[in-house]
């Protein structure tokens, strides 16, 4: 009942934040972005197991689309080379490309999944790719006593 | 050095909201003149940059970036202009003329090639870590202290993971205050983790590291052609112009500039032809030098140990490596900080139990 938002901006009106958990990387398959699959105990009554799993599994996917090397990784590395890098100055390159693919997806998971649930994920860009940030709310008006004297930054868009 | 603190950003502020308009001056020092901004326009929203925590300088409103320490980069890009200079002034008009056009060109076109990527090298963020925010350490420092119990022995700061049937060692960071990740050391030069860190290069400025090493490489590469290219049109301008019996130092004379080339690129070459052939050597088995050096994949222990990394393929380690996709900066220079009056100046210094034990622990911040 306390924890029951609709959207975005009831969370930012009413909630109070509680707690955050992270969800650390992967590093099985070396250093390519991935984070664990493992489902934090502190989540268990606010969303259901298989929701966050999924999330977790489609931000893998696009991380691995990021950083796949193949032919037009090999392009744009080559006709970069030949051009002494400037056209880095110029030009979007694939990672970035998926990052804003990522950002918009979190931005939509947010407000369908997890607001309403009192949670709000954080884009792991925002956290130098070292965690998935996932910040726990609270209903101001059920008198909770959290201390919310630690705050961070909820998801922006890059 | 500025003290520089770690500003907490508010959760309230939503995803959506944009920040406030930039001011329209660009600012060129960080310290001095945001002192004197600041107490005429106290709401003036700051750039990121302005609060990063390593040691390093920002230019162009955070757009370059360089390490604290210029290193000899100045005297670098010196030789470099000096001796490229001597070369179309002096022996380029002689060489057009007895030999073929296309020398300047070649030269030309090797110098700026050379002078690109040597400011790519040095102005480029070489993929700096940023330091894990309060909430983090604190979830971290609480995982760590639940293993450890007896009060004797400190909590372990190191994890262990498998990569690729290889074990490997995450050591805790104590400035950062988080989990390396693989291959990610901290430059105590410019007092950040670097990720894929290959060393801090004095002549170019600034740590090498996943972001900057293709840039490094092509310009090693590039500058021993250089070098070579030089060393090799000045013999040849000289044993042209000693012909017919006039002698070396008769050519010298008339030609004072390729004496100090002759100087400058014989003894560079070789230290330059080297270090491509070493790095070409790190590139076509995926190593960094930082790897090198210790010997980490080469098997000291006795064990067998190899590269979790390397692709097992020459090509691909290689192609891997120099074409890539390129990552993008996670610091996040010119991003602005949310201006809020009840800023929380949270230092960095979160009270660590056994913090006074760290001799203890044979963990070294620097690798």
């Amino acid at each position: 009942m306390a924890t029951e938002f609709h959207n975005l901006q009831e969370l930012r009106h009413n909630a109070s934040l509680v707690t955050k958990v992270f969800i650390q990387r992967d590093y099985s398959e070396g250093t390519v972005c991935r984070f664990q699959s493992k489902f934090p105990s502190e989540l268990d009554n606010r969303i259901e197991r298989t929701l966050l799993e999924e999330t977790v599994k489609t931000l893998n996917s696009y991380y691995v689309e990021a950083e796949k090397i193949g032919g037009q990784s090999y392009l744009e590395g080559c006709l970069a080379c030949a051009t002494a890098y400037i056209i880095f100055l110029c030009m979007e390159t694939r990672y970035e490309k998926v990052l804003k693919k990522i950002s918009s997806y979190i931005q939509e998971q947010n407000e369908k999944i997890y607001a309403p649930r009192g949670l709000l994920l954080t884009d792991p860009v925002e956290r130098g790719m070292r965690v998935l940030e996932i910040s726990l709310f609270e209903d101001r008006g059920s008198g909770s006593s959290s201390p919310s004297s630690t705050m961070s930054s909820a998801g922006s868009a890059r | 050095m500025k003290n520089c603190e770690y500003q907490q950003i508010d959760p309230q502020a939503l995803p959506t909201q944009t920040p406030p308009p930039p001011p329209l001056q660009e600012e060129k020092e960080e310290e001095e003149e945001e002192g004197g901004e600041k107490r005429e326009e106290p709401r003036r929203p700051r750039r990121k940059w302005e609060v990063f925590p390593g040691k390093n300088r920002f230019y162009c409103d955070g757009r370059i970036i360089v390490a604290r320490q210029g290193g000899v980069l100045p005297l670098t890009l010196g030789l470099i202009l000096v001796t490229c200079g001597l070369f179309f002034v002096f022996d380029c008009p002689f060489l057009v003329k007895h030999l073929t056009s296309c020398i300047p060109f070649i030269g030309g076109g090797l110098f700026v090639f050379v002078v690109i990527t040597l400011l790519q090298t040095s102005f480029t963020d070489p993929g700096i870590l940023p330091r894990a925010t309060p909430d983090e350490a604190a979830e971290i420092e609480k995982q760590i202290d639940t293993t450890g119990n007896s009060s004797y022995r400190p909590p372990p700061r190191t994890k262990e993971v498998v990569i690729n049937q290889q074990v490997v060692k995450l050591k805790y960071c104590f400035t950062c205050k988080m989990f390396r990740p693989p291959r990610t050391s901290h430059c105590s030069l410019c007092d950040n983790c670097v990720e894929r860190f290959d060393h801090h290069c004095p002549w170019v400025g600034n740590c090498v590291g996943k972001r900057n090493y293709r840039f490094f490489y092509t310009f090693i590469v590039s500058l021993s052609f250089l070098t070579a290219f030089i060393f090799g049109c000045v013999t040849t301008h000289l044993s042209l112009r000693a012909q017919g019996g006039k002698g070396l130092v008769f050519a010298l004379q008339e030609s004072p500039g390729s004496a100090v080339e002759l100087v400058i690129c014989f003894f560079s070459v070789w230290s330059i032809l080297g270090l491509s052939g070493f790095h070409t050597y790190l590139v076509a088995s995926n190593l960094t030098t930082n790897e090198d050096i210790k010997g980490s994949w080469s098997g000291k222990g006795g064990e067998d140990v190899t590269n979790p990394y390397s692709h097992k393929n020459i090509f691909i380690n290689c192609c891997a490596v120099l074409c890539g996709p390129m990552p993008p900066s996670l610091i996040d220079r010119r991003g602005f900080l949310p201006s809020d009056e009840s800023v929380q100046t949270a230092s960095v210094d979160i009270e660590l139990p056994t913090q006074a034990t760290k001799s203890e622990i044979n963990v070294t911040e620097e690798d």
